[in-house]
């Protein structure tokens, strides 16, 4: 039971990751119609700007750890931001029009370059920060000594991944953007004879999904306090896979996908093996693709000629 | 108000448009008829800038609109309810006119949604319906009061009678000359239901792939030999 406890509180931080990576999959999937496969590598370059703003922070002397945790955020956001709008308008913007797999082929060759790229300016090595939120509450002991523990960091994570999905669901539901952002998704020409400028619009989206990655990749390095320049391959995979098990377009679906991605993962390191966790969730990929391709929340698709 | 010079258009490999001119004076109801695929859709996509015109110019209020982007031409108070209705299904009737108020002034919004209630009492019954569960007649009434939304000073409607019951048919023309009348609003209208355009439409031209052949006054063309044969007959 303890154990069991514990696991549930790994799997809800882990997921909550994966749930903040798949908005931008969802997102980009809803509103153009393809899979954006750089994504994970924004979330990487988002995770090597929290440690270049805490290295940068210690150097000064360092700062109350709430501002500095803020400040990190914030800086991580507005940059990752800019190399999702960057990578939309360069790369995928002027294959518009064009036939359906070059999008997606320009966006692979995207994934290298930006892993390439990070790897050429910040070196092959693991960069390490040291801790910057450490400590947690002790929630209970089993009798042989065990303890459940929810760390400090945890919290930070869920509370504020639950946050931010709030005002992300009332920003789409709510707002004029979000009402833009909706209208592109299901009809751009319609959008397009209303008003709405359908490539800011479009802009505008791999804008707010980089930034919700860059709060995945700020999360991660004061969660395990590592990161590299592959961390994007592997993690973009497995929200996509959340994106895909949730149903592909929808926002809430990708949130769920996540955090169910976090616990299998989390229970199957557990109780299974910790060195095959990752085949546990690509099973999920393969049996979501065969029995529920539209996930479970998604629309099934109507195919269009 | 609208002048359209020459106007040549491409549809991938198809001239859809041979060069047609054509315009619409303040306050008209003009209307274009002919058959399918002559070109009428083309034409009402290019003036909105939804489908690049190759050659020619269109001219709005003395501005050469031609190039500008559809989100633009909008802003222009040009508002277009497209053929096929194109509402978004997955958002509500009132989120439908939301968005149709996108380029207008906000202080305005709930009057002129007030406004769209009233001509069609339809509508304010299902504001929380999505826009794909209405009814084809509803759909209509929808896409015609979103363009309403916009406070536009040129109405375009793409085959508004497309589709739908013989009543539903004759209520939208009524409203369609009652606000012609009434607001003094420009109305450019294609239809394939040319009989029932021509009864409200001052003027006409009627379009034969990709080429206007014929203009006049509704009245005049209604009585033609060669328009009844093509046009009007069995309708």
């Amino acid at each position: 039971m303890e154990y069991f406890l514990q696991q549930l509180i790994n799997g809800l931080s882990l997921g909550s990751i994966y749930g903040l990576i798949a908005i931008g999959y969802t997102m980009v999937y809803g509103i153009i119609g393809m899979i954006n496969f750089a994504h994970g590598d924004i979330y990487m370059i988002g995770a090597f700007l929290a440690v270049i703003g805490f290295t940068a922070i210690g150097l000064v002397g360092g700062l109350w750890t709430p501002l500095a945790v803020a400040l990190v955020l914030i800086i991580a956001m507005v940059f990752t931001a800019a190399y999702g709008w960057v990578v939309e308008r360069f790369a995928y913007r002027p294959l518009r029009g064009s036939f359906r797999l070059a999008p997606l082929i320009s966006a692979i060759g995207m994934s290298i370059l930006l892993q390439n790229y990070v790897q050429l300016v910040q070196g092959a090595r693991v960069k390490p920060i040291s801790p910057v939120v450490q400590g947690g509450f002790e929630l209970m002991e089993r009798d042989d000594g065990f303890t459940v523990n929810l760390s400090y960091m945890q919290i930070i994570i869920i509370v504020l991944t639950l946050v931010l999905m709030i005002v992300f669901a009332t920003l789409i539901a709510r707002t004029a953007l979000g009402r833009s952002q909706r209208a592109c998704e299901q009809d751009k020409t319609m959008a397009a004879l209303v008003g709405i400028n359908v490539d800011r619009t479009i802009s505008l989206t791999f804008v707010i999904g980089a930034a919700l990655a860059a709060v995945a990749g700020v999360m991660v390095t004061m969660y395990y306090g590592v990161v590299d320049f592959y961390i994007g391959f592997l993690a973009g995979v497995k929200a996509f896979t959340a994106a895909v098990l949730g149903g592909i377009g929808s926002l809430p679906g990708a949130m769920i996908g996540g955090i169910l991605i976090g616990l299998i993962e989390a229970f199957w390191a557990a109780y299974f093996s910790a060195e095959y966790k990752d085949v546990a969730a690509f099973s999920i990929l393969v049996l979501a693709l065969i029995f529920r391709p539209y996930g479970i929340l998604g629309r099934p698709e109507v195919e269009k000629v | 108000m609208l002048v359209i010079e020459n106007l040549r258009t491409n549809y991938g490999a198809i001239e859809a448009l041979k060069g047609i001119s054509l315009d619409v004076q303040e306050g008209e109801i003009v209307t274009l008829i002919g058959a399918n695929g002559a070109g009428k859709s083309t034409t009402l996509m290019s003036i909105s800038g939804a489908v690049p015109a190759q050659s020619g110019r269109i001219i709005f209020d003395g501005e050469d609109i031609t190039k500008l982007p559809a989100h633009e031409i909008v802003r222009r108070k040009i508002a277009q309810a497209p053929e096929g209705r194109r509402i978004f299904p997955r958002m509500t009737v009132e989120e439908n006119l939301m968005l149709g108020a996108m380029t207008a002034d906000p202080q305005n919004y709930d009057r002129n949604r007030d406004e769209v209630f009233e001509l069609f009492p339809r509508l304010k019954e299902r504001r929380s319906q999505r826009g794909g569960t209405l009814s084809g007649g509803e759909q209509q009434m929808l896409a015609i009061g979103r363009a309403l939304m916009s406070e536009p000073r040129l109405l375009i409607l793409d085959e508004p009678s497309l589709g739908l019951a013989p009543m539903i048919v004759r209520q939208i023309f009524e409203i369609i000359a009652k606000v012609n009348k009434e607001r003094g609003l420009t109305v450019f209208m294609v239809e394939q239901n040319a009989n029932q355009a021509l009864k409200i439409a001052h003027r006409a031209h009627v379009l034969v792939t990709g080429e206007i052949t014929l203009s006049g006054k509704g009245a005049e063309l209604r009585a033609n030999e060669e328009v009844r044969a093509a046009y009007l007959e069995g309708h």
